[in-house]
């Protein structure tokens, strides 16, 4: 296979695929926890649990100052790599040119080299992640395969990106263009099976934690 | 000219002056990124050099290359150095035909056996040696036998090259590019549709002057040459590093010579020199007069996904695939999560109740 077929089929049938299995995935997961249904709670409604679940799904967003103090770091770290991953998918223009081909909508984008600078904190954010897990003695007890296995699908499209967009590397820069896609399609691919998929239950477990003390009326 | 004339003597003959020759001199060797000291040994060389050999073979071709050549609006040094260096032989140049013409092809192949440079543009068709033949001869045959005594083969144009527009889907011919036919001669590709004259003049004023090839990139281009992309010496660069686009051909940031990103540009992934060297004698390049870079200096430039798409765009329809996924999904989740419903209340059917008496028995 040539290099430009290569970036032919990585922009072509291989993102037919990985679109397929990863809109498959999230939705059948999503659909099946969603169907299994919450037990009808016969205690008094005290407060709405509407407005609780809500709530809480962007009060999370703060850390509370317990947990702020007791693991500093990585809480810091993981919203240092969490932002800056957001800003390095969705406000470089060529990725929003891919959304706009594929959804039809369009947002303004951030000057290159400030994406260029996001990636390379991005980069050091998760490295350090790595580190602190490996060195934590606790953490490093209670990671098993699928936590390395998600860290590196996620470094992988960050670091063959910032290689692809300065053209570093022993392989040629169309090809280099077509790995960092592949590495793409490869996050999508694992991504309903694993613990990336948080990306979207997180919404759903904040909710159903707000909305249990929304109905008791209290805070959660 | 006399076959013992040396280049230096037949372009003074033509009226260039030796500060015109040593201007051309310079500007090869700071295209080629030589240090200035070079000048003089380029010079020297290119002066006493006498008129090697060139065979020109045109395969399936538009002439575009020759037209590149050797139609600049007035003679420049490099027209008349390739005038000077060539040509034993050339198709579309030549005056004679048919089989005087191949009588001097296979003269000058004998004479200068071993010496000579291969000059070809245009694919070679597999499919079927009839698509394509010079006087009764395929074009296979023709490029194998005169192959034999070069001491170099320039693959001129992306057809000699990668195989151009002839090997486009579905290559109806099974054209080939010459590399994939020849594999023991050092082949130069020099790639564009069509490639600029002064990167293939250059090529040859290497060869004259070190007598060995350029260094080369993977794809057996110049590296002096082809060394950067469009996108990385493009003068419109900074309006995509500060995301100021052209969203169509005549909209405001047409007009103010925005990047060309979006309207489908190739530019980052494109190799050559336009860019630098520009085209009709320095005046300008496709970007610069308002048209995003179609890619020519790469392989399979016409396949790659359509000329007007953003490079970052997907090459199929993703929309309709996602619709199908999510549709599926829901479907497949719903029966899935109904299985599990039921599954339960089987279980929970199935449930033994276990009474204080049942525990008392056993005691």
């Amino acid at each position: 296979m040539s290099e430009a077929e290569l970036l032919l089929w990585v922009r072509g049938p291989a993102l037919q695929i990985a679109t397929a299995i990863f809109l498959l995935g999230v939705v059948v997961r999503l659909a099946e926890i969603l169907m299994l249904g919450r037990k009808k709670d016969l205690a008094e409604a005290r407060g709405s649990a509407v407005a609780g679940g809500l709530r809480t799904i962007f009060s999370r967003f703060v850390p509370d100052r317990g947990t702020l103090q007791r693991s500093t770091f990585n809480v810091v770290a993981g919203y240092i790599f969490h932002i800056g991953f957001f800003v390095v998918l969705f406000l470089f223009t060529p990725h929003i040119l891919l959304f706009q081909d594929v959804l039809n909508v369009s947002w303004p984008s951030l000057p290159t080299p400030m994406v260029d600078a996001t990636t390379i904190v991005t980069i050091i954010a998760l490295l350090a992640v790595l580190a602190h897990r490996l060195q934590n003695p606790v953490m490093r007890f209670l990671s098993g395969f699928q936590d390395y296995l998600v860290w590196l699908v996620t470094i992988l499209p960050l670091v063959t990106g910032y290689l692809a967009f300065h053209r570093i590397g022993a392989v040629p820069p169309p090809t280099l263009i077509a790995i960092h896609i592949l590495s793409v399609e490869l996050l999508m691919v694992i991504f309903p099976f694993t613990k990336l998929m948080h990306a979207f239950t997180f919404f759903m477990a904040r909710y159903y934690n707000g909305a249990i003390s929304g109905y008791r009326g209290v805070n959660s | 000219m006399s076959k013992d004339e040396t280049l230096g003597e037949a372009l003074r003959r033509q009226g260039i002056s030796r500060r015109g020759f040593l201007k051309f001199c310079a500007a090869t060797a700071s295209l080629m990124a030589l240090p200035p000291g070079m000048v003089p040994a380029i010079a020297a060389a290119l002066e006493k050099a006498r008129r090697p050999s060139v065979i020109w073979l045109s395969f399936q071709e538009c002439t575009g290359c020759t037209e590149s050549l050797t139609r600049s609006h007035s003679p420049t040094v490099e027209g008349l150095i390739f005038d000077t260096i060539s040509l034993d032989y050339h198709h579309t140049l030549q005056a004679a035909s048919g089989t005087a013409a191949e009588a001097a092809r296979e003269a000058a192949m004998e004479e200068n056996y071993g010496k000579y440079i291969l000059v070809v543009d245009g694919s070679i068709p597999l499919g079927n040696p009839g698509f394509s033949t010079i006087a009764g001869i395929s074009n296979k045959n023709m490029l194998l036998d005169t192959a034999k005594g070069a001491a170099a083969i320039i693959s001129v144009g992306t057809c000699a090259a990668y195989g151009g527009i002839p090997h486009a889907k579905p290559n109806p011919t099974g054209a080939v590019p010459v590399s994939e036919l020849i594999k023991d001669k050092p082949i130069i590709n020099i790639p564009g549709c069509p490639p600029i004259p002064v990167v293939i003049t250059g090529v040859l004023a290497h060869f004259l002057t070190f007598g060995t090839i350029p260094e080369l990139d993977e794809l057996g281009r110049p590296m002096a040459f082809y060394g950067n992309s469009i996108h990385d010496r493009c003068y419109r660069r900074p309006f995509y590093d500060k995301g100021l686009f052209a969203e169509t051909f005549d909209d405001e940031g047409a007009k103010k010579g925005w990047c060309l990103y979006k309207l489908g540009c190739k530019g980052p992934t494109t190799y050559n020199a336009c860019a630098t060297t520009k085209w009709n004698e320095g005046t300008s390049f496709p970007i610069e007069a308002g048209h995003p870079c179609l890619g020519c200096s790469q392989p399979d430039f016409w396949d790659g996904g359509g000329f007007y798409k953003a490079l970052s765009m997907p090459t199929e329809d993703i929309t309709r695939t996602a619709v199908y996924a999510v549709g599926a999904g829901a479907a497949a989740g719903v029966a899935l999560g109904a299985l599990n419903r039921a599954k339960k209340k089987r279980i929970e059917k199935a449930h033994e109740k276990v009474t204080i008496n049942d525990l008392e028995k056993g005691d």
